[in-house]
């Protein structure tokens, strides 16, 4: 199985192109296979005859790496083996395996991990599991058959169905009036947005990731977030700019990135940066329904993952709101997006070793939820926050700030930021994962703040 | 004196410009008073900044009243304007209140941001005015986009997106007629070329000074004109609104203009001379020029004309008045107009 994209560690083997017994050229199409962001053709690199088919077709979760065939080179033995398949990955090393095997090592994935999650304690309701994608793609398309004036623009949102194929379907529902391919013209399409929602629309711009962005900054803060103040009220834009946020896998320094306080800075912009599928989903569709420009950060490696969603009714989460993700009594961890999972699995580890950590899942950065997280510090007395960005001037100074505020006779430890390193994204994997935080890197703070 | 007729439709627009507009006694004479409107209120916001009575940045329109008259002139009710920071003029001419701008310029309660927005930033949404914006050229993607919101709607309006020669080196105004003639948008650009994108002219910054035509690989077709005659104006916009409105898609006007005052108010004037701006004033002056022909083709007089200058120095003398006496904003709206309500009213 061929690693097809930077995150891919699985993929299905939609359909064979050639049977066994075919003689194969190079550049001849040997298979399709379906990933999480598209399906895509695949070509042979070595000839010969295919000897053999190790994975039928319609096989799902095949982990990259795994042996998919066998072409037999000259002098080979062209016909099936007929051994078991029970055991097949070890394919000879003499004959070619398809693909050549990329740089990347990846372990078998498992099937899409299900996190569980506290629902918003208001739901009691039936839920249903679905990926951070899908809940992005159905909060999309049920404001958009909510409200006519609410429409997509973005690189490839239409008939690509989304570079991450966030917006699959979007397209064939709801035609090419309202679901738009751009040009790569992050800046223009942009200012064409805002121009839009000024005059009443409510765009939804899909940014490929948030690193492009930067192209736009200008007319994000300047014509964007200011617009309402400066009119003295007038003139309002309503519009949401989504897409990827922060790091993905070994795509190096210009494209992982993670914005949440550059945005946050601004006053007039509202910056959500969701974990679960249900705070996707809630969260979206209050973001499209808010009258203020909205920054949606997401985060490609969470696309992927399954987690429960309300299956019925108008399901909106609260911008502003905050969420116990997992309670707790000793410390207070707070995290947001990606960051939120390696919070919750250094608390997992924390509790094997008597430490009950409080984790708060902040999903909106800014208005920021200032009361759940005081509440929570005043109750463990002690505080580490969690985040992907940068440190300095980055989130966690901020919610330090506020904590030495509003709670500082409650503290029992000076509190820590776990973040990003300060460099640029290096593209080693080994020198990526040291810049990253990782749950050790959590663990480490809170025993620091708890003196042990 | 000229009479109103309708124009015959030209079948090709990319032929140059049309012959100036034919009209009534009557629009001439309101052309006088428009421009002049914009002449004597450009003047009193001179002396007032000088008297420190408004701060900031305060770029003049003083010598380029006839592309807006002219521009509003053929345009429709419904019709939408979008512009950078030299928008007095554009304000007055779509029939904003005076007193109102003047008083957001003197950053009063009473003005139209409410003393919040100053001299670039002030809209309006019942005269289709969407500001007033102080970036140089990110008031072009803004106009397509409303260009875009018009199409959206199928609503028959066009977007009027003006921009300076300055501008014209901006990437995203290619950005924006990439789009705009992609999607075939109704919006209609017109260039106010006043030859100097603050201190550095045209040809020392543009390595084609043929800004019209910068359309043309676009194949968004477009002309030069005499920016300075409100009839030519008016006949030049009336033909690129018809191509707009007909779903042709944009069209790109470049106005021929001048600007007498500096930039904006501290203006060395060390990159051109004193004779060329008083050459201009002399030659080209747009008011002079249809005075004169008010004069001489007997559509008024003199007594006309002066009742009409006492008229207009009245409503300004009114405004400036009404801005140095209306109270300062409340301090409690230092903090309103950040975030809209959920469920509040649309615009």
């Amino acid at each position: 199985m061929p690693a097809l994209s930077p995150t891919m560690t699985e993929g299905k083997l939609a359909k064979w192109h050639k049977k066994v017994g075919d003689a194969v050229k190079a550049g001849d199409i040997l298979a399709e296979i379906e990933t999480d962001k598209a399906t895509m053709e695949f070509e042979a690199v070595d000839e010969g005859a295919l000897a053999e088919i190790l994975v039928p077709e319609g096989t799902e979760h095949v982990a990259v790496n795994a042996p998919i065939a066998r072409i037999a080179g000259d002098g080979e033995s062209a016909s099936p083996k007929p051994a078991p398949q029970a055991k097949a990955p070890a394919a000879p090393p003499s004959a070619p395996t398809v693909p050549a095997a990329p740089a990347i090592q990846h372990e078998a994935a498992p099937p899409p991990p299900v996190v569980a999650v506290a629902q918003e304690t208001e739901w009691t309701g039936p839920s249903t599991t679905m990926t951070v994608r899908e809940a992005l793609r159905d909060a999309m398309a049920e404001e958009m058959r909510r409200d006519p004036d609410v429409f997509l623009m973005g690189e490839e949102v239409a008939e690509y169905q989304g570079a991450y194929k966030v917006s699959q379907g979007l397209l064939e529902e709801f035609g090419e009036r309202r679901v738009i391919d751009t040009p790569i013209s992050e800046h223009g399409f942009t200012g064409l947005g805002i121009g839009a929602a000024m005059a009443g629309l409510r765009p939804i711009v899909e940014f490929m990731t948030w690193n492009f962005a930067m192209q736009a900054m200008d007319q994000i803060i300047n014509s964007a977030a200011k617009t309402r103040y400066m009119s003295g009220g007038q003139m309002h834009c309503p519009i949401v700019f989504r897409g990827p946020n922060g790091a993905a896998a070994r795509v190096a320094a210009q494209h992982s990135q993670e914005y949440a306080s550059w945005y946050a800075h601004v006053p007039g912009l509202k910056v959500i940066a969701p974990f679960t599928a249900a705070d996707h989903k809630g969260l979206l569709k209050s973001a499209i329904r808010d009258p203020s420009p909205v920054i949606f950060l997401e985060n490609e490696l969470v696309y992927g993952q399954a987690f429960p969603v309300p299956a019925e009714g108008d399901w909106l989460v609260p911008i502003g709101r905050a969420r116990i993700a997992r309670p707790g009594e000793h410390v207070t961890i707070t995290a947001y997006s990606q960051m939120v999972h390696v919070a919750l699995n250094a608390a997992a580890s924390l509790e094997a070793e008597g430490i009950s950590a409080e984790v708060i899942d902040l999903r909106t950065i800014r208005p920021l939820d200032v009361d759940t997280i005081i509440a929570s510090v005043e109750k463990t007395n002690r505080f580490v926050s969690v985040e992907e960005g940068w440190p300095f001037a980055g989130i966690g100074s901020e919610l330090m700030a506020t904590v030495m505020e509003r709670a500082f006779d409650f503290l029992d430890a000076p509190p820590v930021r776990v973040s990003s390193k300060d460099v640029p994204m290096p593209y080693a994997a080994n020198l990526e994962r040291l810049t990253l935080p990782q749950a050790e890197d959590v663990v480490a703070a809170v025993k620091s703040v708890m003196y042990r | 004196m000229a009479v109103a007729t309708k124009r015959k439709p030209r079948t090709k627009t990319d032929q140059g410009p049309p012959p100036e507009a034919e009209v009534s006694a009557e629009k001439m004479l309101e052309f006088y008073r428009s421009m002049l409107l914009i002449r004597r209120f450009e003047e009193k916001a001179g002396q007032m900044y000088g008297m420190g009575l408004i701060g900031g940045f305060c770029h003049l329109y003083i010598g380029e009243e006839a592309v807006v008259t002219g521009a509003m002139a053929a345009i429709e009710p419904g019709d939408t304007i979008v512009t950078a920071y030299r928008d007095h003029g554009h304000m007055l001419s779509t029939g904003m209140d005076p007193k109102g701008v003047m008083a957001e310029l003197t950053g009063r309660r009473t003005g139209y941001s409410k003393g919040k927005g100053g001299s670039m930033h002030m809209f309006s949404r019942e005269r289709n005015f969407f500001g007033g914006h102080g970036i140089v050229g990110a008031q072009v993607p803004i106009g397509t986009g409303i260009a875009f919101a018009h199409r959206y709607r199928d609503n028959g309006r066009v977007s009027l997106t003006f921009l300076g020669d300055g501008a014209m080196n901006q990437g995203q105004v290619y950005e924006s007629l990439n789009m705009a003639a992609l999607w075939k948008l109704p919006v209609v650009y017109i260039i106010e070329n006043n030859r100097y994108g603050m201190g550095t002219s045209v040809s020392r910054s543009s390595a084609s000074p043929n800004l019209f035509g910068r359309g043309a690989p676009f194949g968004i077709p477009g002309y030069q004109l005499d920016g300075m005659n409100v009839l030519a104006v008016m006949a030049a916009v009336e033909d690129a609104v018809e191509h707009a409105r007909s779903g042709k898609g944009p069209f790109i006007l470049e106005m021929l203009t001048y600007r007498y005052r500096g930039h904006s108010m501290s203006d060395p004037a060390k990159y051109r001379s004193k004779d060329e701006v008083s050459r201009m004033r002399q030659e080209h002056d747009p008011i002079d020029q249809l005075r004169k022909r008010i004069i001489d083709g007997n559509v008024a007089d003199e007594a006309r004309l002066k009742t009409i200058d006492n008229e207009v120095k009245a409503v300004i003398t009114e405004a400036a008045d009404f801005a140095q006496q209306s109270p300062e904003p409340d301090p409690a709206e230092l903090w309103t107009e950040i975030y809209g309500e959920v469920g509040e009213a649309r615009v």
